[in-house]
């Protein structure tokens, strides 16, 4: 894996295919949180950071504990005892979906601790938007997407979940300036909150269109 | 609460998407076709019903402090089964839901309903709440997918609609036609929803 292509997986997620905007992932907190840019702004360090830490996490969960390989923990701690065994034997990638929920909540809650001891003031910009980010399905998809769908290395794997982060973060800033904005139109009484929003983020959508023209 | 109303509240009044904003990932990322809007819905209908039962029946059992990892484990369970079934017998509606099938999981209609309804009612009335949220949930899918297929491509359920002369606007099969389709559609129940009081 070149850089050439981390570079590329980069831009991809940041621009091209905008968790939000083309995926359709994590829109629960991209409309709750964009009504006021600080709050936003907390929210997608908090994604960012837990993004991160969640693709690299589930890749080694799905490479060495799920996958029917010959470096698969669990056929190895067997094959200790009998050396009969084989790998296909411990096919486990059918537990993917359940594995990865478990491990996501339990490492928010982790980080959450963790921040807590280490660095309160950390804590209290991330703190109350922990919670919420078991319940992100962007985390997940991005999990499912770098293991299942797109058979990442684990650079990769983390290159994209990193930059998934900063794609969420973008568009969540870029939707809660236009949203503070939004507070002093004029809107007709059946469009106004949700609606509007929906409309706003579709022409955000629109406009990253765009950059699918981009070439390297 | 009658028990029929524990189902038809699911459809309009507390409809899942229109009304409580719950599970908008899955709106919009599916329904570029009816078909793959309808698969969607019957999935999440078969989870929603079997966690509310399951969870309706443990709901006495499981501690409250760790009732939230338990409930995520059952639903996922079920996510589970969905997923091989369709993989199995719907290898190309499965092709086409994609990382959306396992997402159920962390769908917040159904987390929702498990906390909200069923860990605090009767088998029976968490069931019909399970399958009227489900349905309303599907109708919604099934709506914004004629919409998108009907405008983005002239065809429905993959049968063509007009003539040779139409020139199906593309921008509703692609991701900004479904925010549009759901603005419209969600601005349409509001109104809907004054005019009848």
């Amino acid at each position: 894996m070149d850089f050439g292509n981390i570079m590329l997986i980069a831009v991809s997620a940041i621009l091209v295919n905008n968790i939000v905007l083309a995926k359709f992932l994590g829109l629960c907190p991209f409309l709750g949180v964009s009504k006021k840019l600080d709050a936003s702004l907390g929210m997608g360090m908090a994604v960012i950071f837990v993004m991160t830490l969640a693709s690299a996490v589930t890749w080694i969960i799905y490479e060495y504990f799920l996958l029917p390989i010959p470096k698969n923990f669990i056929f190895r701690f067997f094959h200790l005892f009998d050396p009969s065994v084989t790998p296909s034997m411990f096919d486990l990638a059918y537990l993917e979906t359940i594995a990865f929920i478990l491990v996501i909540a339990s490492l928010v809650q982790l980080v959450e601790m963790v921040v807590q001891r280490i660095s309160p003031p950390l804590y209290e910009a991330l703190g109350i938007y922990l919670p919420l980010i078991t319940t992100n399905c962007a985390i997940l998809g991005v999990a499912e997407l770098n293991t299942m769908t797109n058979h990442y290395s684990f650079i990769a794997s983390v290159v994209h979940g990193f930059s998934a982060g900063i794609g969420f973060t973008l568009a969540l800033i870029l939707m809660s300036g236009i949203r503070e904005k939004l507070e002093l139109a004029d809107v007709p009484p059946s469009l106004k909150g949700l609606p509007i929003a929906f409309m706003v983020a579709g022409l955000m959508s629109l406009a990253f269109l765009g950059f699918s023209g981009l070439k390297f | 609460m009658k028990l029929g109303g524990e189902f038809t509240k699911g459809l309009l009044k507390e409809n899942p998407v229109l009304v409580l904003a719950l599970g908008l990932c899955p709106t919009l990322a599916v329904t570029n076709t009816m078909v793959n809007g309808i698969g969607m819905g019957i999935a999440a209908t078969f989870v929603l019903v079997c966690s509310n039962l399951v969870i309706s029946l443990i709901k006495n059992l499981v501690p409250n402090r760790i009732r939230i990892p338990v409930f995520i484990t059952v639903i996922a369970t079920f996510v589970t089964v969905v997923k091989l079934v369709m993989a199995g017998y719907f290898p190309g509606l499965s092709k086409a839901l994609g990382i959306f099938i396992p997402l159920i999981v962390v769908n917040c209609i159904i987390l929702g309903r498990a906390e909200g309804f069923a860990s605090k009612n009767n088998v029976l009335r968490s069931l019909l709440d399970g399958l009227g949220m489900g349905v309303g949930f599907m109708l919604i899918l099934i709506i914004i997918g004629a919409v998108r297929e009907i405008l983005g491509a002239g065809t429905i359920l993959g049968h063509p609609l007009f003539g040779e002369s139409f020139k199906p606007a593309l921008l509703m099969i692609l991701p900004p036609g479904g925010f549009f389709s759901i603005a419209i559609l969600i601005g349409l129940s509001n109104l809907l929803q004054k005019r009848l009081e």
